[in-house]
């Protein structure tokens, strides 16, 4: 029973949920914040449900699957099922939506509120396309839900952004759309070779894809890997093509920048590990330095670029594309380490990030402005606030004990260890831009957080009758909010192994093919390296192959 | 004798458009307003009950070129969507001043005051002429059907509506479409010259024993001439100023009833080939075609500060993408496969995306359509600006149309493009050229994202303007509506249509056909009466 129907139902309760938010009568936007917590709420318990079903010792296997026909002629179908980390990331996108739909009980100004329940119908359309994305198991419906979450996104910036949100929301769309069309193509192409292997029949199904993109030769495998980076690249961001990214995260309301840099981005980091790296080994193994070199240079680069920022929000955006470029070293180092240290960063990002905007969300609502020149000392003036932030500051530099620091660690030691790929000097400079991040969090910190306080100057009908302003701390309400990423922080970060420990079977199958071009094509060569798809590589053993080889 | 009552009893459908154009006439004339005022809910009569002879009236059984499935399926296309358009239409040459105080008792009656009689003749008349142009079976027949899908729209273009404009865009129209009439009329006379004949069946035996440069040089410039129906490069100009000039209604049946048409006339002419055109001449004329036509709308499209004018452009490429499906051809002979899988026939896919684009392209129409500002239908994207607020029903019904022409899915265009790439993708091993033709229509539809989007921003993130009142048109709410829904539920289970289509085009594919028949013996004295 809760094998069968548990992911339809997590698929489908947010969509009648924000179908019937919509339904409900004009000019009540209590009763519609009600509704909307309540669904992403039960949309969070059926995923718990999901979770205690799943058979956890067999994670690589894809369970609670299910079939739904939609085109047969096609070979379409809504086929599901999930494998830990489906799993893993499907948990992550129904724990923050009810975050952030308690977190925007207050966000919407006034002239908006007339739009709450768009507001609200966006957030949870926008869930039950994250949460399809990550449990497809057939390509186009995979490729649906990827698509689709750019509609309410879109919505979400470009109606209740800020001032540039039109521009923002289009340039958000257009960047996205426009290389996820070549995906599309890319697709196609495969599922025609699948065709033409088969008969002239057709299917869409990952695993039948995953044969035929194979049997391509390494030139055409390379296409398929440039256009299936078109689409999962700019949504990760990888740079150069990040440029989309702090501009929609700037404009963005608080919801949208914790859905996006939680959830949304993950699903092109997600795209790549389940699509293209099991899709096209040849090219993979060929390429996987120049995308080690580019993660590295997203890395450095956008770390520096938020050491010059003023904007907080605008400086977490850029720290989000410097994590994800450890995201993306890891899982190019096509080792269990960095692999799983990857999918670590995801999740973890995914809480620590997302904390981090709501913590800005919590500041802009309270002054409406985010620069950093106009508050400081707010630690005295809003203590309960300060100690959030700085613990998910902390959290997201990657202080040990902390979660941000388990996939930052994994990552680097994946691409130190992948001496037949990386290296060492691909995981050294990773390193130098952890230390700048470091230094641009705790500059930040430093300015916002401590220092002689000032409060930014607040409208004129926000002081008091006193005529003097006081600063409200947070509210029960926000504290509710943050608890849940704090302790999820903290026990990942101390405890990260549950989650470690599951990873490791799926990564293996999934980077297989990919070792095996590697070996094959060091078959002539004495092996240099002990495979470090081995389970019990540990840290210390790669570090000796390593250097000894 | 019994040739005519052969072709006749094929015809029952168009036989009825017609009688119910002429009953349509006369009601028009009616003195009583309240006798006129019925006239919109007779042709729907009419037009409903061709649908039914198509379906169970006597079917044509011999003298077809395109498979009976297809006549079928196009005929059932035409009412179905004949219906919607009507819906849309069914107020409309009451917009003339006229007109309306004629209706409204205003002024004593006058026949030539009154225009609601011509307008749903004509309706019934251009719809009647694309039932026909699928039973052609011979050249003259053609012509004369694709006339008579185009006279019509013409007059309906220039009577919808009392702007000057209106008229300008019908003379434009009717002088453009004379030119491009002239240019696939000197096709067919050279097809005819290449052949012989000009039976259909007697120059498809022609051209399987002979090779002539005359005849391809025929059908290329016939499928040139016929590119002005579906709205292609080279003769796309017009549509851009008749769309924007033309009632919204009417301008919502352009884009659909001569582009229907045109791709059925191009498909019985390139099934005169011995096979289809995977290489040569005629290969790369549509190659072009569509790799332009998609370009030139889809970049022009950009421009435009006008909704009509955009999706105007947005139906030129739509086009391309139409002939890219067109291009890719029937299903694969060599793929031995029991049929089952449906990609990889682009006539099928041409035929789904017909029927996709149109309930797609018609819905947006309808909703512009549906909006009056200063007493003038909607037009800029001014006019529809912050349209969310005021009718959040409109909004999602053009939200939803215009994401399905994007082609996001799930909605019905993304499976009409899946069709049409995937089909030109199955043809790779033919052309490798097909290849980057969905390249280059996968970034054009990424292009046209730019302008859809500038649609829905205006319609959910633009300030509502004062100005805009919505019309009093309950069927045309209703037509928007269908639309919308078909739209969203065909996406997600529209297995039944895609079967329809590739049932329907199981196409007579030369190669699969008994051999020519010896020609030497036939004399070209087909043309009765030149």
């Amino acid at each position: 029973m809760i094998e069968t129907y548990s992911i339809p139902v997590l698929l489908l309760a947010p969509l009648l949920g924000g179908f019937g938010v919509a339904m409900l009568p004009k000019g009540n936007p209590g009763a519609v914040r009600t509704a909307a917590a309540f669904w992403s709420l039960l949309t969070f318990v059926v995923s718990v449900i999901a979770a205690v079903s799943f058979d956890w010792s067999k994670p690589a296997d894809f369970q609670l699957t299910g079939m739904m026909p939609w085109i047969s002629e096609f070979g379409l179908s809504f086929t599901y099922g999930v494998d830990s980390i489906s799993l893993w990331l499907v948990l992550l996108s129904t724990f923050l939506t009810p975050i952030v739909i308690f977190g925007s009980f207050k966000a919407l100004s006034p002239e908006l509120q007339g739009r709450t329940k768009e507001f609200f119908v966006w957030l949870l359309l926008l869930e039950s396309a994250m949460v399809g994305t990550f449990v497809a198991r057939d390509i186009l419906f995979f490729y649906l839900c990827f698509e689709f979450t750019l509609v309410p996104l879109y919505f979400l910036i470009g109606v209740f952004g800020s001032y540039q949100r039109l521009y923002a929301a289009k340039v958000f769309f257009l960047y996205t759309f426009t290389g996820s069309m070549l995906t599309f193509a890319a697709l196609l192409y495969v599922a025609q070779v699948h065709a033409a292997s088969h008969g002239g029949v057709w299917s869409f199904a990952i695993d039948d894809l995953y044969t035929a993109a194979r049997s391509l030769d390494a030139p055409t495998q390379g296409w398929i890997l440039a256009a299936l980076l078109a689409g999962f690249a700019v949504k990760v961001p990888l740079f150069p093509v990040h440029t989309w990214l702090p501009l929609a995260h700037t404009e963005a309301p608080t919801a949208g920048s914790v859905i996006l840099a939680g959830v949304l981005l993950k699903l092109g980091t997600y795209g790549l590990l389940r699509l293209a790296i099991p899709m096209c080994p040849e090219a993979v193994v060929s390429f996987a330095p120049t995308i080690g070199v580019l993660a590295v240079i997203g890395i450095l680069y956008t770390a520096l670029i938020c050491w010059v920022q003023k904007d907080i929000k605008k400086l977490i955006a850029y720290s989000s594309v410097s994590h994800l470029g450890f995201c993306v070293l890891g899982m190019f180092a096509l080792n269990l380490i960095g692999g799983g240290g990857s999918v670590m960063y995801m999740i973890n990002h995914g809480l620590s990030t997302g904390a981090l905007f709501l913590c800005v969300g919590m500041i802009y609502e309270r002054f409406h402005t985010r620069e950093m020149a106009q508050m400081s000392g707010l630690g005295r003036a809003m203590p309960v606030w300060a100690t959030f932030m700085v613990f998910f500051c902390l959290a997201s530099v990657g202080l040990p004990g902390l979660n941000g620091f388990v996939g930052e660690f994994l990552t680097l030691l994946g691409a130190f260890v992948s001496q037949d790929l990386l290296g060492w000097h691909y995981a050294l400079a990773a390193g130098v831009g952890m230390i700048f991040g470091a230094i641009y969090i705790l500059y930040m910190v430093g300015r916002v957080v401590m220092g002689p306080t000032k409060i930014p100057s607040l409208d004129h009908d926000a002081g008091d009758e006193h005529g003097h302003h006081t600063v409200k701390d947070l509210t029960a309400r926000e504290i509710a909010v943050l608890v849940p990423l704090a302790i999820g922080c903290l026990v990942l970060g101390l405890y990260p192994k549950p989650i470690l420990s599951t990873l490791d079977e799926p990564i293996r199958l999934l980077i297989d093919p990919a070792r095996g071009a590697l070996a094959a094509r060091h078959g002539d060569e004495t092996p240099r390296l002990t495979l470090v798809t081995d389970e019990h590589v540990a840290s210390a053993p790669s570090f000796a192959t390593g250097d000894v080889q | 004798m019994s040739v005519m009552a052969d072709k006749l009893a094929g015809v029952w459908p168009e036989i009825t458009l017609g009688l119910g154009a002429c009953v349509c006439m006369a009601l028009g004339l009616a003195k009583a307003s309240s006798t006129r005022k019925l006239t919109s809910w007779v042709a729907g009569l009419f037009l409903l009950l061709s649908g039914v002879l198509a379906i169970a009236g006597p079917q044509p059984t011999s003298g077809l070129i395109l498979p009976p499935q297809m006549v079928l399926y196009v005929k059932l296309a035409v009412v179905a969507v004949g219906v919607v358009l009507l819906l849309v239409a069914a107020q409309l040459p009451s917009s003339w001043r006229a007109t309306h105080r004629a209706e409204e008792g205003i002024e004593p009656f006058d026949p030539a005051n009154v225009m609601r009689g011509e307008f749903f003749a004509f309706f019934l008349f251009s719809l009647a002429g694309v039932m026909l142009t699928t039973t052609a079976n011979d050249l003259v027949w053609l012509f004369l059907s694709l006339e008579l899908v185009s006279l019509p729209t013409y007059v309906m273009v220039a009577t919808s509506q009392d702007r000057i404009r209106a008229q300008e865009s019908a003379v434009k129209y009717f002088f453009l479409g004379a030119l491009a009439v002239a240019v696939f009329l000197y096709g067919f006379t050279l097809i005819y010259g290449a052949t012989g004949f000009t039976d259909l069946s007697r120059v498809q035996s022609a051209a399987a024993t002979t090779t002539s440069p005359l005849l391809t040089l025929g059908i290329v410039l016939a499928i040139v001439g016929i590119s002005f129906k579906i709205a292609a490069v080279p003769m796309h100009f017009y549509t851009a100023d008749v769309y924007q000039g033309a009632a919204t209604p009417v301008t919502a049946f352009l884009a659909f009833v001569p582009k229907t048409a045109g791709f059925v006339a191009i498909i019985i002419l390139l099934s005169m080939l011995p096979q289809w055109p995977t290489h040569g001449p005629i290969m790369w004329l549509l190659w072009i075609m569509a790799a332009l036509t998609m370009t030139v709308g889809n970049v022009m499209g950009l421009l435009q500060t006008s909704v009509k004018r955009t999706l105007a452009y947005s139906s030129i490429a739509h086009s391309g993408y139409l002939l890219v499906g067109l291009l890719a051809g029937p299903a694969l002979l060599t793929s031995g496969g029991g049929g089952s899988g449906a990609i990889g026939n682009g006539i099928a896919a041409v035929l789904f995306y017909l029927v996709a684009y149109a309930l797609s392209t018609i819905g947006a129409f309808a909703v512009l359509g549906c909006v009056q500002v200063d007493g003038h239908e909607a037009d800029s994207f001014d006019d529809i600006s912050g349209l969310s607020t005021k009718h959040p029903g409109l909004a999602a019904v053009m939200l939803v149309c215009v994401l399905s022409l994007v082609g996001l899915p799930p909605l019905l265009g993304f499976i009409g493009k899946i069709y049409l790439f995937g089909s030109a993708m199955a043809h790779r091993g033919e052309n490798p050229a097909f290849v980057w033709l969905v390249v280059v229509a996968v970034l054009n539809s990424a292009v046209s994202a730019v302008y859809y989007l500038r649609i829905i921003g205006a319609c959910y993130f633009g300030k509502p303007s004062g100005r805009t009142e919505p019309q009093h048109c309950p069927s045309r709410r209703i037509a928007a509506l269908v639309c919308g829904i078909a739209v969203v539920v065909m996406g997600v289970a529209g297995n039944r249509l895609v079967t329809l289509a590739r049932e329907s085009s199981q196409l007579a594919q030369p190669s699969q056909q008994t051999p020519a028949k010896v020609v030497s013996d036939e004399l070209p004295t087909d043309i009765h009466g030149g």
